[in-house]
């Protein structure tokens, strides 16, 4: 006799289902040998020959990548900045306002961000001429702006969940405080960092709404690219590019929390 | 600004010598000698958190080459104080003096002292013997002779197997090792210990101690120890500040400490007393007479300062310091008092008991079991005699 599942459980599995049936499905269909969206006509790697060959997409995701590289690695340095001053500086006036409105980007619809960054830099460029138009710039300048949020917020945790007399050590044994800096702060928070950029890189790479919003002609990022592919039909090879997204995310996403997790402070320096 | 004029650099004539001094500095008493001027000086020091004092106005005087004890409960403001004379926390009023420089404004990286944290905070990121290096790096020494230096020092605390090892890879004790050797290797005029036992096991704490008192003693580094463990600061201190919200009510050795205590809450806080409440009857000359409602007995007792007739006053008596019988005692200067025993508790080398006077009062007794005995001599509802000698009691505060 089966066994009866309980309420909770079959909400979790009709949750799951909804949340990755659709996910899986298109990975397996990427692979499909048939041209057919909906049925299956073998197992091929045809669509990603296929999509090699489209320079288009090829392009896009190129340009994915490098405005990614770019949005991350400045998003993990002036997010960590922000990180340390709000923790560090725990008793100044405002940090509570200061703390929350790191935090708002997170919960900002998008659209609004998209809206108010074009708006920002349209007028910026009447003011003072610069950035001349829309393009890749304002792009990777837009992702650095909502990435940084994530990276100062796992910067934060990271040393709010640290031993605060570390540092003291270092100072009490003759290290002036840039060199705290340099020998404990900044190796402790490493794995915090490195986290903080491949979150910022993911977040950076599958953006749409933001990119959109700020983008200029010839400027087409891959989920742009995506997007307007699909409006004129799903084609296979489409797939077989959402499935390479998925595992890059994924990989992204893991080892992050790996090492948000990890205890011990990573590696020694030097 | 000279920063190159650090203060360690100017005076590192404390070697750390392995054989023993002929006369060890921590052996006499240098705070009874008034030509010998104090290292370390506390002038009327607070700390204010808000409104809260963590440390509330306290006097200090610490000789070199003292092992200096701070006792007192957890929140006492023990850890705020050495935070204060480690650089960490600015002392919201007073002064802190080092070896005559006053400490005002030097921040903890020019101080000549070094501090063991309560937590060790050993850098987990680098090795046993990088820790150990890395306060010598700082100071720009030549690399073989760090090298040497963490040699010398590993060696003093027998870790010369662990230099390779990661913090991670040892055990409590071992890292309570390398924390005190990271802390001495710098032969700091003064070093400041955060509960250094508090994270060991009984047993293991019981070895280290007498290690760290040698390890003080080898190097004649001033030690300032603080920790909640009476009999810890009992065994390796020369002096023991007795600390209590903020403040000392007491400081003295451990001697005066336990034998001489001046308040209630000394008394109580180290070992066990019996306290009395009585009222000053008459006071005649050097001595006056107390009498003690609890004991049904009025006792004369030597006379204090500011105590006049009618005041209220609290005479205590430690149990070790009075006799217990079966049978009432032949000869006894003092009168004998008789009650049963309520309770007791078998300790192996010695026995407590709780004695219930006919005043209903308890008063608590410790024997030493001298002889070998089958059986208890002193048994629950026994009848038993006891007195103590007047001169034991001691007159309390408060
Ligand atoms: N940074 C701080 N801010 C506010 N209160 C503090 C701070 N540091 C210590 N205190 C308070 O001061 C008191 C003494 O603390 P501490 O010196 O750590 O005590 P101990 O080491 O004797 O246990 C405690 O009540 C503690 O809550
Ligand atoms: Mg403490």
């Amino acid at each position: 006799m089966m066994k009866r599942l309980s309420f909770p459980l079959t909400v979790l599995i009709f949750g799951y289902a909804f949340l990755y049936i659709p996910i899986f499905s298109m990975i397996a269909y990427s692979f499909n040998k048939s041209s057919l969206a909906t049925t299956w006509g073998g197992f091929s790697l045809r669509w990603y020959g296929v999509l090699f060959e489209n320079s288009q997409a090829f392009d896009a995701l190129m340009l994915s990548i490098r405005i990614a590289l770019v949005s991350a690695t400045f998003a993990t340095a002036l997010g960590t900045c922000a990180g340390i001053a709000l923790y560090r500086f725990r008793s100044f006036r405002g940090r509570r306002l200061f703390s929350g409105m790191i935090a708002a980007p997170l919960v900002m619809p998008e659209v609004i961000t998209g809206l108010s960054l074009l708006l920002f830099f349209i007028s910026l460029e009447n003011l003072i001429g610069w950035p001349a138009g829309r393009g890749v710039d304002t792009i990777t300048i837009a992702h650095i702006t909502f990435s940084m949020a994530f990276v100062a917020i796992v910067v934060q945790a990271r040393l709010a969940g640290q031993d605060n007399s570390l540092e003291e050590a270092a100072q009490d044994l003759g290290a002036r405080p840039f060199r705290v800096l340099v020998d404990i702060t900044l190796p402790l928070l490493a794995p915090a960092m490195i986290a903080g950029w491949l979150l910022a890189f993911t977040l950076s790479f599958d953006d749409l709404v933001i990119s959109s919003f700020v983008s200029g002609p010839g400027a087409n990022t891959l989920p742009m690219y995506i997007f307007s592919k699909v409006k004129l039909g799903v084609k296979p090879d489409i797939n077989a590019l959402a499935t390479i997204i998925v595992a890059l995310v994924t990989i992204g996403v893991v080892v992050a929390m790996r090492l948000m997790t990890r205890k011990d402070g990573g590696k020694k320096p030097g | 600004m000279n920063d190159s004029g650090n203060v360690y650099k100017q005076h590192e004539t404390i070697a750390v010598n392995t054989e023993a001094k002929s006369a060890p500095i921590g052996h006499g008493r240098p705070w009874m000698d008034p030509t010998i001027e104090p290292f370390i000086r506390v002038e009327g020091v607070s700390k204010h958190f808000g409104d809260f004092a963590a440390v509330d106005r306290v006097d200090l005087d610490i000789y070199q080459g003292e092992l200096f004890s701070i006792l007192g409960g957890s929140g006492s403001g023990k850890t705020t104080l050495l935070r204060v004379l480690a650089g960490f926390e600015e002392p919201s009023t007073g002064r802190v003096v080092i070896d005559g420089v006053d400490m005002a404004g030097i921040p903890p990286h020019r101080r000549p002292v070094n501090m063991m944290f309560q937590s060790y905070a050993l850098f987990p990121h680098m090795t046993v013997a990088k820790n150990i290096a890395y306060g010598l790096k700082r100071d720009g020494m030549r690399k073989a002779v760090i090298s040497e230096r963490v040699a010398d020092v590993l060696d003093l605390v027998q870790m010369s197997d662990f230099g390779p090892r990661k913090p991670a890879q040892l055990s409590g004790g071992q890292r309570q090792r390398v924390a005190l050797a990271r802390a001495i290797v710098k032969r700091p005029k003064v070093l400041l210990l955060d509960e250094p036992l508090g994270a060991l096991d009984k047993k293991l704490r019981e070895s280290t101690q007498f290690e760290l008192a040698n390890i003080q003693y080898k190097s004649g580094i001033t030690f300032i120890v603080v920790t909640h463990d009476q009999e810890e600061a009992m065994t390796l201190s020369t002096r023991i500040a007795v600390m209590d919200q903020g403040r000392f009510p007491q400081v003295g050795t451990p001697t005066e400490i336990y034998e001489y205590p001046e308040t209630r809450f000394t008394a109580d806080f180290i070992g066990t007393i019996n306290s009395f409440e009585g009222s000053v009857e008459s006071v005649s000359g050097s001595e006056m007479s107390v009498s003690l409602p609890a004991l049904d007995m009025t006792l004369q007792v030597p006379v204090k300062n500011g105590i006049s007739n009618g005041d209220t006053v609290c005479l205590a008596v430690r149990p070790e310091k009075i006799w217990i019988s079966t049978s009432p005692p032949e000869t006894a200067d003092t009168a004998v008092l008789t009650g049963t025993v309520e309770d007791q508790g078998y300790f192996g080398n010695l026995s407590l008991y709780r004695v219930r006077l006919e005043t209903g009062e308890i008063i608590q007794v410790s024997a030493q079991n001298r002889e070998r005995q089958s059986e208890r001599m002193i048994d629950w509802d026994a009848t038993v005699h006891i007195h103590w000698d007047i001169a034991s009691m001691v007159l309390l505060k408060e």
